[in-house]
């Protein structure tokens, strides 16, 4: 059925046909590095306050200058990477474990099928923003809360999208012949079902992944999201539209390293799907 | 053709329903006493008990899902708990701005983003093709309010031609209300404008490769007759579609809209009433976007049937 060559050596030289596959890993990786590094990166607290030196424009001390309180915004806007990405990644991983599971059941209990999925139906007709919205105005505003509300939105497209490829594969020859033999359920769903849902399935997870990271700075950004204590690319962005008509850079930074990441993982993404595309994986070959 | 529609009309009953009880029941979803997280970390034991009896939290769920879904019949959306005024008439005073701005955003994005679209998959793989599929990634990745502030920065304050926000009602003058209205037009439709761009390209790329396309092509039928005629009209479904699940970006997207330009609209109305915690507020603003939503996708179904003549279920 395709022409992938599924060794890692197989797989890395896959990738290097695909240049927006590079631009986005490295872009993302950038990221991560500013993530993972933070405390190296600056030795400033992100909440200290200068009262003395509030919103003051980029200097020596003050890279990227200080926000309205005088926190020196360089640091802040290093520490929001992290916020970004655990919401991002958490979000894409617990909606693709949540949408998987949901998934696999309504596409082979029709029981579940007709009662679950109307249920999905209903979620995604409430836009995923405004879902988010309502749970966090019900709940104490907290990391891991805006992960649970953002998740809540984002399950049923996952769930429908595993939905749809296990209907379509239970009808593939293989399957019926599995199911002939006399192979068990479990059997059939995690080694014959489930390895052909994961391309589709990384693909989704990565556009999850996006628009969690946008999810979580609107949220923040309209008073809904994390505390504001934590320096989030949404809470910065919020504080700075006080003064964003003369002092726009505090807007500025986080709103560059936002779309950077949202842009690092989109191109990930729309890499990801032409090459896991058995589709086009035949096309290349063949040429 | 009329028992496809009426039946699909009959369809978006039950998940109306389903809507409604899924926003109703969202109180009940989180864990803890909702009414303390609403009062905040002051409040005192009366406050908590008020709020209970606003949200009707001392009821039965069952029975108090039913005199809800009878109340909203009657277009009785609840009382604002830090105003006391009905929630109903607060929306009503906000309807405007919210429909002046996303009416137009809608109509603009389709008119921008469907010929894009078209060029790009007519000239896949060329020059023009890249520029707009890496124009329709940065619209989907640049977050709304980033392209709000970029527009303002640029149209408003450096170059000074239109007003840095606000809104004018139209009743106050056509061109005032214009002027008002272009910039967070522009911000709103950007996400919406890639994806329906991306989405015609791929639709148009696939519709081109066929075979009718070719018999066209060797008869002699002139190139726009070609893409804006065969092509599109035989790509439309998937367009459509997209165009009306894309309307639940324009809605989240105009609640930032309007908090960055400061429009009095529903979207600025839902943020005030996150700081306030007033909830039934949230909860009847929640529910009318996603009524309109499933009843925009209603017309949507619909429309297949014009574009789509062999659809019939």
């Amino acid at each position: 059925m395709s022409a992938i060559d599924t060794s890692a050596s197989g797989f890395l030289k896959e990738t290097t046909r695909y240049p927006t596959v590079i631009a986005g890993a490295i872009l993302l990786g950038i990221i991560l590095l500013i993530a993972f590094l933070t405390p190296l990166l600056s030795n400033t607290d992100p909440s200290y306050i200068d009262a003395a030196r509030r919103a003051q424009s980029a200097s020596a001390s003050h890279w990227f200058g200080t926000d309205m309180l005088g926190r020196d915004l360089y640091t802040r806007v290093l520490y929001g990477a992290q916020v970004s990405l655990i919401v991002g990644f958490a979000v894409a991983v617990l909606s693709t474990i949540g949408g998987l599971a949901i998934g696999l059941m309504s596409g082979f209990v029709k029981a579940i099928d007709a009662v679950v999925m109307r249920f999905m139906d209903g979620l995604m007709s409430i836009p995923a923003i405004l879902l988010a919205v309502a749970l966090m105005s019900i709940s104490k505003g907290s990391v891991t809360n805006v992960i649970i509300a953002i998740t809540i939105a984002e399950i049923p497209r996952t769930a429908r999208l595993v939905r749809g490829t296990v209907l379509s594969l239970r009808e593939q020859p293989y399957v019926e012949a599995a199911v002939a033999g006399g192979t068990r359920l479990p059997t059939i769903i995690f080694k014959h079902i489930l390895p052909n849902t994961l391309a589709p399935l990384i693909v989704q997870a990565t556009y999850v992944c996006a628009s969690a990271m946008i999810s979580e700075s609107i949220l923040s950004f309209i008073g809904a999201g994390v505390p504001p204590v934590i320096p989030s690319w949404g809470n910065i962005m919020a504080e700075g539209r006080a003064l964003w008509l003369v002092k726009p850079f505090i807007i500025f930074y986080p709103a560059v390293f936002l779309s950077i990441t949202v842009l690092a993982i989109n191109l990930l993404g729309d890499g990801l799907r032409d090459m896991l595309d058995p589709r086009n994986a035949q096309r290349t070959t063949s040429r | 053709m009329y028992a496809y529609i009426l039946r699909r009309i009959l369809a978006t009953i039950p998940v109306m329903l389903i809507v409604a009880f899924i926003v109703f029941s969202l109180l009940y979803l989180t864990p803890g006493d909702p009414a303390a997280v609403i009062a905040g970390e002051h409040a005192t034991a009366e406050d908590i008990a008020r709020i209970r009896a606003n949200l009707g939290l001392n009821d039965p769920f069952l029975l108090r899902f039913g005199t809800w879904i009878a109340s909203i019949m009657q277009f009785d959306l609840g009382t604002s708990l830090l105003t006391n005024m009905p929630v109903s008439q607060m929306i009503g005073q906000r309807i405007e701005p919210t429909l002046s701005l996303m009416l137009p955003t809608l109509i603009l994005a389709v008119c921008i983003a469907v010929p894009l679209g078209v060029i790009a998959a007519w000239r896949a793989g060329t020059k023009v093709d890249h520029f707009i599929t890496v124009f329709a990634v940065l619209g989907f990745s640049v977050p709304v309010f980033v392209v709000g502030y970029a527009l303002v920065w640029s149209f408003s304050l450096k170059l000074g031609w239109l007003p840095v926000q606000g809104y004018a009602p139209i009743g106050q003058g056509v061109s005032r209300w214009f002027q008002h209205l272009v910039l967070p037009c522009l911000t709103l439709s950007s996400a919406y404008i890639a994806l329906i761009t991306r989405i015609t390209r791929t639709a148009v790329l696939e519709v081109l490769q066929q075979d009718y396309i070719r018999t066209a092509e060797a008869k002699g039928v002139g190139r726009h007759a070609i893409l804006f005629v065969h092509a599109l009209k035989n790509a439309s479904v998937p367009i459509i579609t997209v165009i009306g699940i894309g309307v639940a970006l324009l809605i989240g997207g105009a609640v930032v809209t309007e908090s960055v330009f400061a429009i009095p609209g529903l979207g600025r109305l839902t943020m005030e009433s996150i700081l306030r915690r007033d909830y039934p507020v949230i909860q009847a603003i929640v529910l009318l976007f996603s009524i309109s939503y499933v009843l925009v996708n209603l017309l949507i179904d619909i429309a297949y049937t014009f574009v789509d003549p062999r659809i019939r279920y």
